[in-house]
């Protein structure tokens, strides 16, 4: 193992002033090895404060620091559906570069798990999907570590960073399982996992300078070097070049809406095209565009009413003073509770004992059935301090919605469908907060903050390729786009399945599709509407029927997309996949299985579900 | 035909396909009328049938339509229009079991929307059925014998038989000819029976439609049979019309021939007009076969077919000249005697109970516009239930509970009473004798309102009649959607025919009983010049009647509208 040995000044002539250089110099050569780990820490966490300062500018494009040997291996693996994972991740990775370290960066989906064994740090970014599931790029990679074919890994060593929402009872369990796995695997964890809320960015950033820290001080103590550069991980969600991003969204002007379910329909799916002129954001077929969310104001009003609180009182969010009433307007989370609300409510108002005599499907059960205001209309409290209130809070989120338009068909213009969730709780009407907002309170000329959020896990296959693609609902949103950009680009075969309710009412783009079917952008289409007929059908019962030619299909090296509801369509639609395949090509059940894994790890089974 | 003086036929079935219409063209390549229909059953992405199916599949009854109403905001939706489909029933005489009535009933609730019309054709118009339906909709048919055959198209359609139960005996007789015709001159394809009831295609040793052809008649064609004092079934708008002349032993001694009769006209288009039918000779009843196919057979051969619009046997008819015809059928069948004598006084319905020489009883029931909607048929329901006799469909669009025993009368007056219908009756001269084809949002072919617009229209002209004095003076309206003239207005003493939204052209003159047609009065006008001018026509005639006078009568000797003599002069 061979060390370098080189010293800041000669490797940042352009990032530090002389005087600025002497400095480091200066103070390099009092530090031990220590010492020299926590200045490490220091820098990089005054570089993010800096960088959240809005004066990341200068620091944006570090002169990546020479490979060389490390110490030991550094692999950073994530498992991402929507993005977020791979984005930080990737930050985590540039990061690492950037401290001298040469880590192996290296999508789940990608990763041969049989090669744990030959490596010694690993950080994982892993997300949750579901109740505790793994992101589904992420499957395999999940199945392996946790069969009996896991080899033991005692020279491993490892930290996770989980990803998840509070709102599920399985917070961040991919990431626990992953972390206790390695553990009993024989790994020797780095540092405790930290669990992200859907409000990921700062214990992310946390934990990556928290871990590339201590990394770095060991590489630094076994061959002695000076950092080049503190790096600042970008934020997820970035859109390079283009400056408009998750922190900082582009106000899009509403240029078209329109109501796509016809009279009697029991759903209001909306059709919202954004204008993203002058935003320089792009973005391609299958990327989600990231909607910065207000809230309901009668939510805030009734939340205000319960709290028995005025909206004027003062608030001081993430160190900027605000009002309570736009802090719940536009920062936090009032709808739906958490379990860390709950415990923070039953502190304040003394009555966590009921809380915590629940078992945690008794505490789901709850938070399913009541908001915050009806947490807080049930056990009030008097002269609650809002501040203290507002704690119990997290971040107001963005809501990702697939893109269902292409720029090659609609220069400058992102179209999003939106089906809004309305459901009562305690007798009264609730909506989802962004398709609540963009059903009642968005209009043509209306201007929403949005961002482009990529997802590399859902692509067309290069020109040519067959494609047969599997949605319900307005999971039906990014075909659109595919066939957009097929229809100007060119491509191959293109075959959809698509499920709703009722034919009248719910065809979704019905004479879009009518139209790409006569002109053969679409080869074939077949639909399930469920509730016309006595027996409810849905596309897996089409993809049944049709199952020799979708077979046929798969053979001639279509890639497979299935987007759509992931608690019933993407099982189920699975479960089918699995049968056809095996009746089609007269193999067992494991064989299909084996089959769609393969199209899996070969990107042509891809999903985008939610 | 040696004796026939020759005549142009470069417009009709001896040219090539190429110099007649397209849709010759299409019936010719249609496979006597499969088409593509089984198939485009089977598209779920569309809820249309392909676009020559549509024209094939009136031949098997059903017209696709849309819901205009929301035609361009589903546009805008992305959603194609909301096709679905109507569907006739071939009902000859507009005789209905009860059974039938029931399953005609039932099928309604269960694939048409919950409603159902009596047509002035009389029979039953299923609406709001969609695609999917047409298959169970049309097997349920089935199971109770009835077909949808012809119900449409260029064909035989519906064949019409007076309901007027005065002369039972020979009422009934007329109804079992109008059967015996309909069922003689409806296609013979194998289609219907291949795309509806799933059945195996046969092989024929001869062609398939031996009286048609492959290329079917030039347009529709419509038969009617009458009794007169009675026209109520308007013989003077059929195609052909038979006018049964009683013998001094009280059976039918045969039929006045009637031709060329048709409402059908198209705005600014001065060479189509509505016509009469020309009374042409007398048959005795056993000449009713051979003379019904010369007089179609005659059409067949020389209608136009290079010019839909003049398609119809009364252009075929004033193109040739009357004799001609007259000649060409008697080339075919044999000459026909002169006409007898014969006079109508009515073309209305006789609401209320009316008693027959055999000593049965029988209740017309008002229907406006021949609407029958979910709350109508819940309570017509259990007369259906415990009625002995059967149902007619009237040519005025209202239903006849025919055929009660006396002693079986006081429970269906008691029905009618509870179940409220008896109070239906209760309406004003003018509303009773009103007639409104549907029009939209379901015809395709519909300008304007008719049969939504019209109930409020008379109740705003009954406020005028009343004022008038003329509340209880039978005086005949009828409305339209279109030019086409469904309701037959172009033979009522005020027609109306729809323009565009809202406006409407008016008619004066008509006959009281069909007998003349009317002239345009008033051309495209809205609601508030409608009532202007019937208030002032209207006062007229209360101030300057002579006794007895219709009217349509009365229009013409004040010299508000000239009289129309003839069909083709009516544009002059």
């Amino acid at each position: 193992m061979t060390a370098e040995i080189m010293t800041a000044p000669q490797h940042a002539p352009a990032l530090l002033t002389g005087e600025q250089a002497g400095l480091v110099e200066a103070l390099g050569a009092t530090l031990t090895a220590e010492q020299a780990r926590w200045a490490s820490g220091y820098f990089a966490g005054l570089a993010l404060g800096l960088a959240r300062g809005g004066g990341a500018g200068a620091l944006a494009s570090p002169a990546p620091a020479a490979p060389r040997p490390a110490a030991r291996t550094l692999a950073i693996l994530y498992g991402s559906e929507t993005g977020n994972g791979a984005e930080l991740a990737k930050s985590l990775a540039a990061a690492a570069t950037a401290q001298g370290l040469a880590p192996v960066l290296t999508d789940m989906a990608d990763y041969k798990p049989r090669r744990l064994k030959d490596e010694q740090d690993l950080l994982i970014v892993v997300a949750t999907h579901g109740e505790g599931d793994p992101p589904q790029p992420a499957a395999d990679f999940f199945d392996f570590v946790e069969s009996r074919k896991a080899p033991p890994l005692p020279d491993l060593r490892y930290a996770v960073l989980a990803l998840g929402d509070m709102s599920y009872e399985q917070f961040c369990g991919a990431g626990k399982r992953i972390d206790a796995r390695l553990e009993a695997l024989g790994a020797q964890r780095l540092r405790p996992r930290v669990d992200c809320d859907v409000d990921f960015d700062e214990p992310a950033a946390e934990w990556s300078v928290d871990i590339l820290a201590l990394l770095a001080a060991e590489q630094a103590e076994a061959a002695p070097a000076t950092p080049a550069a503190a790096v600042v991980p970008a934020s997820a969600g970035s859109d390079a070049g283009t400056g408009y991003d998750k922190r900082n969204p582009f106000p899009a002007t509403v240029i078209e809406k329109i109501r796509l379910s016809g009279r009697g329909s029991s759903k209001e799916t909306q059709h919202v095209e954004l204008s993203l002129a002058g935003s320089g954001l792009s973005y391609q077929p299958g990327d989600a565009l990231g909607f910065v969310a207000r809230n309901d104001p009668a939510a805030v009003e009734a939340l205000l009413t319960a709290l028995d609180l005025p909206g004027s009182a003062p608030l001081t969010l993430k160190g900027k003073a605000t009002t309570l009433e736009e802090a719940l307007a536009t920062s936090l989370e009032v709808t739906t509770a958490t379990l860390r609300f709950l415990d923070h409510w039953g502190a304040l108002t003394g009555t966590g004992d009921v809380f915590a005599a629940m078992d945690s499907g008794e505490r789901a059960a709850f938070l399913h059935a009541n908001h915050i205001v009806d947490i807080v209309r049930a056990f009030p409290l008097k002269g609650v301090d809002p501040q203290r209130f507002a704690e119990g809070l997290r971040p107001l989120q963005p809501r990702l919605y697939s893109i269902a338009s292409s720029l090659a068909a609609c220069p400058d213009e992102a179209h999003i469908t939106v089906a809004p969730v309305r459901y009562a709780l305690h007798d009264q009407p609730r909506s989802g907060v962004a398709s609540g907002q963009i059903a009642d309170r968005v209009e043509i000329d209306s201007v929403v903050p949005v961002y482009i959020q990529a997802n590399p896990h859902f692509r067309l296959p290069p020109e040519g390729r067959p494609i047969i693609m599997i949605g319900a609902g307005t999971g039906v949103a990014p075909y659109r786009a595919f066939l957009q950009e097929r229809e100007a680009r060119g491509g191959g075969r293109a075959w959809l399945f698509f499920g709703e309710r009722h034919f009248r009412s719910d065809f979704l783009y019905q004479t879009e599709w009518q139209q790409w079917l006569a002109d053969g952008t679409l080869t074939r289409m077949d639909v399930a509407f469920s509730r016309d007929g006595a027996r409810k059908l849905y596309v897996q019962h089409r993809l049944r029927e049709q199952a020799r030619d979708v077979h046929a299909w798969l053979e001639e090296g279509a890639h497979l997309y299935v987007c759509g509801d992931a608690a019933r369509l993407a099982p189920d639609v699975h479960a089918a996949l699995v049968a056809l395949i095996a009746e089609q090509a007269s193999v067992q059940t494991e064989d299909a299985e084996e089959y769609l894994r393969d199209l899996q790890r070969d990107g042509r089974y891809q999903r985008d579900i939610y | 035909m040696d004796l026939l003086p020759p005549t142009d036929r470069s417009q009709d079935v001896s040219q090539p396909l190429d110099r007649l219409s397209p849709d010759e063209t299409l019936k010719a390549e249609s496979d006597q009328l499969r088409g593509t229909i089984a198939l485009g059953l089977l598209d779920r992405i569309t809820s249309a049938v392909p676009g020559n199916d549509i024209k094939l599949m009136k031949f098997h009854g059903i017209y696709q339509q849309d819901d205009r109403d929301v035609r361009d905001e589903r546009r805008r939706q992305k959603l194609e229009p909301a096709f679905q489909f109507m569907i006739r029933v071939r009902l000859p005489g507009g005789i209905c079991t009860t059974e039938r009535w029931l399953k005609i009933a039932e099928l309604a609730c269960a694939h048409g929307g919950e409603t159902l019309r009596m047509t002035t054709r009389q029979t039953f118009q299923f609406h709001w059925v969609l695609k999917q339906d047409l298959v169970p909709l049309i097997r349920g048919l089935h199971e109770v014998l009835l077909d949808t055959v012809a119900a449409c198209g260029d064909d035989s359609r519906g064949v019409m038989a007076t309901v007027y139960p005065e002369f039972p005996a020979l009422q009934a007789e007329l109804a079992d000819l109008a059967k015996a015709v309909s069922d003689h001159v409806i296609p013979r394809t194998g289609a219907y029976h291949e795309i509806w009831y799933g059945e195996e295609r046969v092989a024929t040793s001869g062609p398939e439609e031996p009286f048609y052809g492959r290329t079917y008649m030039p347009r529709k064609f419509k038969i009617g049979f009458v009794i007169p004092p009675n026209n109520d079934i308007d013989i003077y708008a059929q195609d052909l019309g038979y006018i049964a002349i009683v013998g001094e032993d009280g059976r039918i001694a045969g039929f006045n021939v009637a031709i060329g009769g048709g409402m059908g006209r198209t705005d600014k288009a001065p060479h189509t007009y509505p016509r009469t039918a020309s009374v042409i000779g007398f048959i005795t009843p056993d000449r009713l076969y051979p003379v019904t196919e010369a007089v179609m057979g005659v059409q067949r051969d020389y209608g136009n077919r290079a010019d839909r619009a003049r398609a119809r046997f009364k252009y075929t008819i004033d193109d040739k000249g009357l004799d001609w015809i007259k000649a060409a059928i008697e080339d075919r069948a044999g000459p026909l005697d002169p006409a007898r004598p014969y006079a109508f006084t009515s073309n209305a319905d006789r609401y209320g109970w009316t008693e027959s020489d055999d000593g049965a009883h029988h209740y017309t029931l008002f229907v406006e516009n021949g609407r029958l909607d979910r709350d109508l048929l819940d309570r017509i329901e259990p007369i259906a239930r415990v009625h002995k006799g059967h149902f007619r469909l009237t040519p005025n669009q209202n239903l006849m509970i025919a055929g009660v025993a006396a002693a079986d009368r006081p429970a269906i007056e008691a029905l009618l009473a509870e179940t409220g219908l008896a109070a239906l009756n209760a309406r004003s001269t003018l509303r009773l004798n009103a007639m409104a084809c549907v029009a939209l949002p379901t015809c395709g072919l519909a300008m304007a309102d008719s049969e939504r617009y019209l109930p409020s229209l008379i109740t705003r002209i009954e406020a005028i009649l009343s004022r008038h004095g003329l509340e209880k003076e039978p005086i005949t309206l009828r409305m339209t959607g279109c030019p086409n003239g469904c309701a037959r207005p172009y033979i009522a003493e005020i027609g109306l025919t729809g323009r565009a939204p809202g406006k409407y052209n008016l008619y004066l003159g008509g006959g009281f009983h069909g007998q003349r047609l009317g002239r345009l009065y008033r051309e495209n006008i809205g609601e508030a010049a409608i009532l202007e001018t019937l208030d002032e026509t209207l006062g007229r005639y209360a101030a300057e009647r002579q006794p007895g006078e219709h009217f349509g009568d009365f229009t013409i000797r004040a010299g508000i509208v000239r009289e129309v003599t003839e069909g083709r002069f009516s544009n002059d």
